[in-house]
């Protein structure tokens, strides 16, 4: 059996605040911890939920990546679109699309925010210009790309995020993709949400080249490392990235380095990593340091924390019970938004 | 009316839909600077220029997903395939993508945009270039999939395809870009899913779609002058296919021959064979017959190929077959 690979969280001290110097307001540590909390604590019950059968199917947690969510959100405006792969749970809540359709869509209900047809891995929120949710690996780097192949086709200065796993860096698509973000100077910011392991293959185990920001090398576009456990970091190399995209410059690739504190998916036994090495970097948990800036800065007393808390959970709580009121689907939805063509002859005989 | 070739029928649809909308764009491996590889985009790169006339890298995967996104904005891409042979490296996103897009997003982002090419064999040039996919691509909900045979309907049909709001696969072939045929000075457009008797007749119905539709027109004028009328349903689009047609066509002639460029399994005409047994089984005087390629990868020499292909003799004995005068 191959060795377990092991890999360090970026070196910062321990609950490294430094408050008197930080760049970011109140209000932005507020939001941070509020959506990073909203995310955790929803993504706990959907575990807790999926291990009672409640739902089905696949179920990808995001526990440990919220930063980069909450980072890139702050950093990004509300016309921007993204798109990300199957462990989408966070990116819609983070966009603010309300945790109840979301709930609902891994109940497989008719109310959730893909009429209950796509379940966990294929959350779309329009309105927020959430884009998905795919479940084919790396097959939203040539969609998101070709989303900001619109933006500069229509003269607008919005921005598309892609986001990625470790191992979508490995796919054909995002090679020939890259090739052509760069030549056409595409609008775009690609993301890697380096958790170290694609399922249970350590970036170690699968390939020679293990800094991913020197992925972008050989198409000369912009790249770099970022700390994916600081929403601050991250808020910093996103701005920078918005920055040349939206002035024409083209796109940006962040290796951003994070951990998931869960498994790839709900039956992950995880036995291709050390227990000591899953502590390590939860001693990094992004919603304890946004926590403790606030406290140190005395922005929240004691009570605003706990109203935080509160509201998250009934927020969290009225969405199962949304979700367990709602009806699924009738069996003749299966007939619904497959054509844009209402009248679409369907072979209605099987 | 004007005679035209069927490239030419092909870019003047085009033309037409970029010049009426603006969201019409058309990207492809050497579409604009090479003026296509078989000159169907000739000129359009110095009508529409280079925004709109984009030549890709070798990459279909690559920019079919980017073709994919855009229409997911609204925009309308024309995806161009030098051929369907080298399609099959973005099936992912044609098949996983553009086809579930409407559905996965419970009715949120849909996909308007053809993808077009030259299909099945054309001529000596081995396994890996010679293949047929009206029958892949019929099989997944979501496409819609047209095989035009004449100059006439590619243009009417890619006009409509470009219209449509959902994602389109577009059949053609490198041996009918120089194929003649008239069509009117005007716009027109032909509704997609509409089969058209090509040819009137009343001992049998020979069904076929794409270049194919030749042989069924040779085998005809033979026939006829045996003293066997046929008459030849041009299916036009696989997907959906116009039963209706087949169906009314069949309770007339009591007899059908399914002409196919592709494979026997799991084909169009084993679905039409289906079809037939189940909604005309009372009108049918004899079992339906097929023509199809043999069921082995094409192959490279002459006399391979020669036994390969459907052809006239082939289809004039499945014709007599149903007529018991073999």
């Amino acid at each position: 059996m191959a060795t377990k690979a092991v890999v360090k969280p970026t070196k910062t001290t321990k609950k490294s605040t430094s408050t008197g110097t930080t760049k970011f307001s109140k209000e932005t540590y507020i939001k941070w911890y509020t959506d990073m909390l909203l995310i955790r604590r929803f993504e706990e019950k959907v575990g807790q939920l999926y291990i009672q059968q409640k739902f089905g199917g696949f179920c990808h947690l995001y526990i440990g990546q919220e930063a980069i969510v909450a980072g890139t959100i702050t950093a990004s405006r509300p016309t921007d679109s993204h798109m990300t792969t199957y462990r989408d749970h966070a990116h819609p809540l983070a966009l603010g699309t309300n945790p109840r359709v979301l709930m609902a869509e891994l109940y497989g209900r008719t109310t959730g925010c893909s009429k209950g047809k796509g379940g966990s891995m294929h959350f779309f929120d329009k309105e927020k210009n959430f884009m998905g949710g795919h479940g084919i690996v790396g097959a939203q780097i040539p969609m998101g790309t070709g989303v900001a192949f619109a933006e500069k086709y229509k003269g607008t200065d919005n921005v598309c995020f892609v986001s990625m796993g470790d191992g979508a860096v490995r796919q054909g698509a995002l090679h020939e993709t890259f090739n052509m973000a760069m030549m056409w100077k595409l609008p775009v910011i690609y993301i890697i949400e380096n958790n170290n392991y694609a399922m249970g293959t350590s970036v170690e185990r699968s390939t020679n080249v293990q800094d991913l920001s020197k992925i972008g090398d050989s198409y000369e576009m912009p790249s770099k490392s970022v700390n994916g456990m600081s929403p601050e970091a991250v808020h910093e190399a996103i701005s920078e990235a918005c920055e040349r995209a939206r002035r024409g410059d083209g796109p940006t690739l962040l290796d951003i380095r994070t951990y998931r504190f869960k498994g790839h998916s709900m039956s992950d036994p995880q036995k291709y990593r050390t227990k000591e090495e899953v502590a390590e970097w939860m001693e990094k948990d992004p919603i304890d340091h946004c926590l403790d800036v606030i406290k140190e800065n005395k922005w929240l007393n004691d009570t605003e924390i706990t109203d935080i808390a509160a509201w998250v959970k009934k927020e969290v709580e009225e969405s199962i019970e949304f979700a367990e009121n709602s009806p699924y689907p009738a069996p003749e939805e299966l007939y619904e938004d497959v054509y844009m063509q209402k009248d679409y002859p369907y072979i209605k005989e099987y | 009316m004007k005679t035209v070739q069927f490239r030419e029928a092909l870019r003047e649809a085009m033309n037409e839909e970029m010049r009426n909308d603006p969201n019409v764009f058309l990207l492809g491996e050497e579409v604009a600077e090479y003026n296509g590889a078989y000159k169907v985009s000739q000129g359009m790169l110095d009508e529409f220029g280079e925004k709109r006339v984009i030549d890709t890298p070798i990459a279909e995967l690559g920019f079919t997903g980017i073709a994919v996104g855009a229409s997911m904005m609204g925009l309308r891409p024309i995806v161009e395939f030098m051929t369907w042979n080298f399609a099959i490296l973005a099936a992912d996103q044609i098949i996983n993508s553009a086809a579930k897009m409407l559905q996965m997003s419970g009715g949120q982002y849909h996909c308007p945009i053809v993808f077009r090419g030259g299909n099945g064999p054309a001529g000596q040039l081995g396994a890996t270039h010679s293949q047929s996919f009206e029958a892949f691509y019929a099989h997944v909900p979501g496409l819609k999939v047209i095989t035009p045979s004449t100059p006439y309907d590619a243009k009417g049909l890619l006009k409509a395809a470009i219209r449509d709001n959902d994602p389109v696969v577009f059949l053609e072939s490198e041996k009918m870009y120089g194929d003649k045929g008239e069509i009117p000075e005007g716009e027109y457009i032909i509704p997609i899913g509409v089969a058209d008797i090509k040819r009137k007749g009343t001992d049998v119905t020979i069904v076929s779609f794409g270049k194919i539709m030749k042989v069924a027109h040779e085998a005809a004028e033979i026939l006829a002058k045996e003293g066997i009328s046929c008459e030849i349903i041009d299916l036009r689009t696989v997907r959906p296919i116009d039963y209706h047609c087949i169906v009314e066509s069949v309770k007339r002639t009591n007899r059908c021959v399914v002409l196919e460029e592709s494979w026997p399994l799991a084909s169009i005409s084993s679905e039409i064979a289906y079809h037939l047994q189940r909604y005309a089984f009372d009108y049918l005087d004899a079992p339906v017959m097929r023509v199809t390629q043999t069921d082995t990868p094409f192959a490279f020499s002459p006399t391979l190929i020669e036994e390969a292909l459907p052809n006239v003799p082939r289809l004039i004995n499945a014709v007599k077959a149903t007529l018991y005068r073999n």
